[in-house]
C-alpha cells in the first residue's frame, strides 16, 4: 500500500473540510516506512495534542491534503524524522509541550524548553513541576583543522528577533551553522485553550506580529470550519486586501533590508519609502498600519473606510512608477549582484525534502502556493502568478519578491474594483467540531488547527511557514564566508515568534 | 543607470516628513525641542540598543521604521547601537518571557550607567495579552527598572519619536 492509503486506512476522525485519519501505533510505522519510499508525499506540519500525535501530508502527485494521527502510548509515538527530516524541530517541540516522546526520532534535545518555565510539558494533561536547572544544550560539532566557534545571540546585533546562532568556521568559511530557537516562547497555545475563537484571535494575530493578517484568516478559517460557518463575500473580498497589502509592505521591506545588508542603503532609503507608504495607506483603510485585529473568525471586524481604496490605489501607483528603475539599479550595481548571486544556495531537492513554501521555495524550484491549492475564496475567482526560479540563492528570493510585488499591486485592483457588498462577518455558532484553515502568508503557506469543545477552544495548533525554512537556511550559509550570514538570513526572514509559539 | 537613477531622485527633492503638510509644525518643532535638550544633556547622541525579549515582533517592524528616510531618527543626535555597551538607552519589547529574562537582565548590566529603560508596547507594560502565561514573567519591570513605556499594539513610529522626546526631557528638567 502506498504511503496516502496507509493514512486513508486510519479511521476517519471528524475533522473539516478533511477527516483526521486515526493510525494504529502499527499503521503509523508502516506509512513511515513507506514514506521513505514516496518523497511525492510531504510533510507540512507535526503536532500534538494530550492524547495524540497530529501530521498533515500533501500528496504532490494528486493534489490530496492527509491528515494523520497516532494515539501516544505510554508517552511514546513512532518517530518522522528518520525519513522525514523537516519533522525534527516538531518532535522536539511536541516532547517539550506536551510530553510526547518521538522513539527513534533524530535529535532528542529540548527545543522550546530551556528550563525556565518551573514546569515541564505544559500542555500535557498532568504538567509536572521541573527538577531543579536545565542541563546546557549541546550543540552539534565539526572537526577538522583550525575550527573554530562563533556564538551569536540570543540578543542580536540589530532590530531583529533573538535566538542563538552556533558556527563553527574555518577561518572566514562557515562549516556548520546551527540554530537555537525558543527565546520567545510565550505559551500561547496553552493561552488560546478554554477561549472563544473570537477571543483567541488576538493570539493568532500575534504569533508573528509581520503575518498578524495571514495568521489570522488562518485562523478564522479553521475556526470557521470547525463551526460549519461561511463568512460572508465581502469580509472574504476585504480579507485579501489586506493580505495583498502585508505581502507588499512585507516584501518592500524585506528588498530594502537585503540590499542594505550587501552595504547598499540607497535601495533601502526607496524601498523604505514605500513600506511607509503601503502602512500609511492600510492605515487610512482599516486603521491599523499592520491591520491587527481587522481579521476575526466569522467576518472581518470593521469594514474599508471610505477613502480606503483610493489610498491603497494612490500608493500602488507611486510604487509602480518606480519599481521598475529600482530593479534596473539593481541589476546595474555590479558590486551588489556580486553579493546577490550564488550566495546561500539552497538546491531545489532540498527545498523540496523539506517542503519549504514562499520565497524560500519558489526561489528553489517550487510553486506551491496555499491560494491555488487548497485554495480559498476569493483567490478561487482572481488571476494572478506565482514567479518560480530555480537559482535558490538570495538574488533569486528577492526576484521572486519583486515578482510577488507586481501580482499582488494586479490582485489589489481587481479586488478592490469589484467588492462585492453586503454584511461583513457571521456569528459563529457555540458548537463543538474540529477544523483545518490556512492562508498563503508574505512568507507562505501558514496552517491553522483547532479543535472546540462547545464553542470554545480545547487544543490548536499554529504552523508558520518557518518552521519548514529555518532549517533550511542552517544549510544554505554552509561554504559561505561568516559576513554574508546577514544577507542570507535577511533574504530568508524567517519568524522566531512565529514557531517559538 | 545606476547613476542616472540616483540623480534623477535627488532631483525631485526630499520625501522625509516634513514634505507632508500636516506635521510639518510637529517636526520642526520636535526637531528643535530635541536638537536644544540632546545638546544639553548628552552632547550630540543618545544611543539605543533594541531589545526583543519576547515580541511577536510586530514592535520591531515599527522600530524599524524609525530608521527610514520618512522619520530620519539619526537627525535628532538619536542612533541605534549593535552593544548595550555602547548605549544610553535599552528600547525593549515584549512580554518578558522567561527564555528571555536572564539575557534581557544580562544586558542591562552590560550597558553603562546613567542609563535608560524604554518599555515599548502594551506587552511591555504587563505582559499585555500574554497575561498570566507560564512562560513570561510579565512586563518589562519584572525583569529591569523601567523609566518610561510608549503604548500602542505596536506603537507607531511617531509616537516612539514622541517617547523617545519625553524621555530626553524629562531626564533635562530632573
Amino acid at each position: 500500500m502506498s504511503a496516502a492509503d496507509l493514512i486513508r486506512a486510519g479511521a476517519p476522525q471528524p475533522c473539516q473540510p478533511w477527516p483526521r485519519h486515526l493510525l494504529t501505533t502499527e499503521g503509523w510505522q508502516a506509512m513511515a516506512v513507506a514514506l521513505a519510499t514516496t518523497p511525492s508525499v510531504e510533510l507540512l506540519g507535526l503536532w500534538a495534542d494530550t492524547r495524540e500525535v497530529h501530521a498533515l501530508f500533501h500528496e504532490t502527485t494528486d493534489g490530496a491534503f492527509l491528515l494523520a494521527s497516532v494515539a501516544v502510548e505510554a508517552g511514546w509515538y513512532p518517530a518522522l524524522s528518520p525519513v522525514r527530516p523537516a519533522a525534527a524541530w516538531f518532535e522536539r517541540m511536541v516532547h517539550d509541550l506536551w510530553g510526547h516522546s518521538a522513539a527513534d526520532g533524530l535529535d532528542s534535545r529540548t527545543w522550546l524548553d530551556h528550563g525556565k518555565w518551573g514546569q515541564v510539558a505544559p500542555l500535557s494533561a498532568r504538567p509536572a513541576a521541573s527538577l531543579g536547572a536545565a542541563e546546557p544544550l549541546e550543540f552539534l560539532t565539526a572537526e577538522g583543522e583550525d575550527i573554530h566557534q562563533i556564538a551569536v545571540g540570543p540578543v542580536h546585533a540589530g532590530t531583529i528577533e533573538p535566538g542563538h546562532f552556533r558556527f563553527h568556521a574555518q577561518g572566514e568559511t562557515v562549516v556548520r551553522l546551527e540554530i537555537r530557537l525558543g527565546y520567545l516562547h510565550k505559551g500561547t497555545l496553552g493561552l488560546m485553550r478554554g477561549k472563544s475563537p473570537r477571543a483567541a484571535a488576538r493570539f493568532a494575530a500575534r504569533l508573528s506580529g509581520d503575518s498578524t493578517v495571514a495568521h489570522s484568516i488562518a485562523f478564522a478559517h479553521a475556526a470557521e470550519a470547525a463551526a460549519f460557518a461561511e463568512p460572508p463575500p465581502r469580509a472574504r473580498a476585504l480579507r485579501a486586501v489586506m493580505a495583498e497589502l502585508e505581502r507588499i509592505a512585507n516584501h518592500l521591506g524585506d528588498c530594502g533590508a537585503i540590499c542594505n545588508d550587501a552595504a547598499f542603503p540607497f535601495l533601502l532609503a526607496r524601498y523604505g519609502w514605500h513600506r511607509e507608504s503601503m502602512l500609511r495607506a492600510a492605515a487610512t483603510a482599516f486603521g491599523h498600519r499592520l491591520m491587527m485585529d481587522c481579521v476575526v473568525p466569522g467576518g472581518v471586524a470593521l469594514d474599508i473606510a471610505p477613502e480606503g481604496p483610493a489610498a491603497i490605489l494612490g500608493a500602488l501607483a507611486l510604487l509602480e512608477r518606480e519599481l521598475p528603475n529600482l530593479l534596473r539599479v539593481y541589476d546595474d550595481y555590479s558590486s551588489l549582484v556580486d553579493r546577490m548571486v550564488t550566495t546561500g544556495i539552497v538546491e531545489p531537492p532540498l527545498a523540496a525534502a523539506f517542503a519549504a513554501g514562499g520565497f524560500v521555495g519558489r526561489a528553489s524550484g517550487r510553486s506551491f502556493d496555499a491560494r491555488r491549492s487548497p485554495g480559498y475564496a476569493p483567490y478561487d475567482a482572481l488571476a494572478f502568478g506565482v514567479p518560480v526560479l530555480t537559482e535558490g540563492d538570495v538574488d533569486a528570493r528577492v526576484r521572486i519578491r519583486i515578482g510577488e510585488i507586481r501580482e499582488s499591486t494586479l490582485l489589489l485592483r481587481a479586488l478592490l474594483a469589484g467588492l462585492p457588498d453586503g454584511a461583513l462577518s457571521v456569528p459563529l455558532p457555540m458548537t463543538s467540531g474540529e477544523g483545518i484553515g490556512w492562508a498563503e502568508g508574505f512568507r507562505g503557506d501558514i496552517w491553522h488547527w483547532l479543535r472546540l469543545d462547545g464553542g470554545q477552544i480545547a487544543s490548536a495548533f499554529m504552523r508558520d511557514p518557518s518552521w519548514l525554512q529555518w532549517p533550511l537556511l542552517q544549510s544554505a550559509i554552509r561554504g559561505n564566508i561568516v559576513a554574508d550570514l546577514p544577507l542570507c538570513n535577511k533574504s530568508f526572514n524567517c519568524s522566531y515568534s512565529g514557531v517559538d509559539l | 543607470m545606476v547613476w542616472r537613477h540616483i540623480a534623477r531622485t535627488l532631483r525631485h527633492g526630499p520625501l522625509t516628513l516634513p514634505a507632508v503638510p500636516a506635521d510639518e509644525a510637529a517636526t520642526q518643532a520636535l526637531a528643535e525641542r530635541l536638537h536644544a535638550t540632546s545638546q544639553r544633556l548628552l552632547g550630540r547622541s543618545l544611543s539605543i540598543r533594541q531589545v526583543d525579549a519576547g515580541s511577536c515582533n510586530g514592535c520591531e517592524l515599527e522600530i524599524q521604521m524609525l530608521n527610514s528616510i520618512v522619520y530620519d531618527l539619526e537627525r535628532f543626535g538619536l542612533r541605534f547601537v549593535a552593544s548595550p555597551r555602547h548605549a544610553d538607552v535599552l528600547l525593549v519589547t515584549g512580554p518578558i518571557t522567561k527564555n528571555m529574562h536572564e539575557a534581557l537582565v544580562r544586558t542591562w548590566n552590560a550597558a553603562p550607567d546613567p542609563k535608560f529603560v524604554v518599555a515599548v508596547g502594551d506587552c511591555a507594560i504587563d505582559g499585555g495579552v500574554f497575561k498570566g502565561s507560564y512562560a513570561i514573567t510579565g512586563g518589562v519591570d519584572s525583569a529591569v527598572p523601567v523609566d518610561l513605556v510608549v503604548r500602542g499594539c505596536p506603537p507607531t513610529p511617531a509616537a516612539l519619536l514622541d517617547g523617545l522626546r519625553i524621555l530626553i526631557e524629562a531626564n533635562a528638567r530632573a
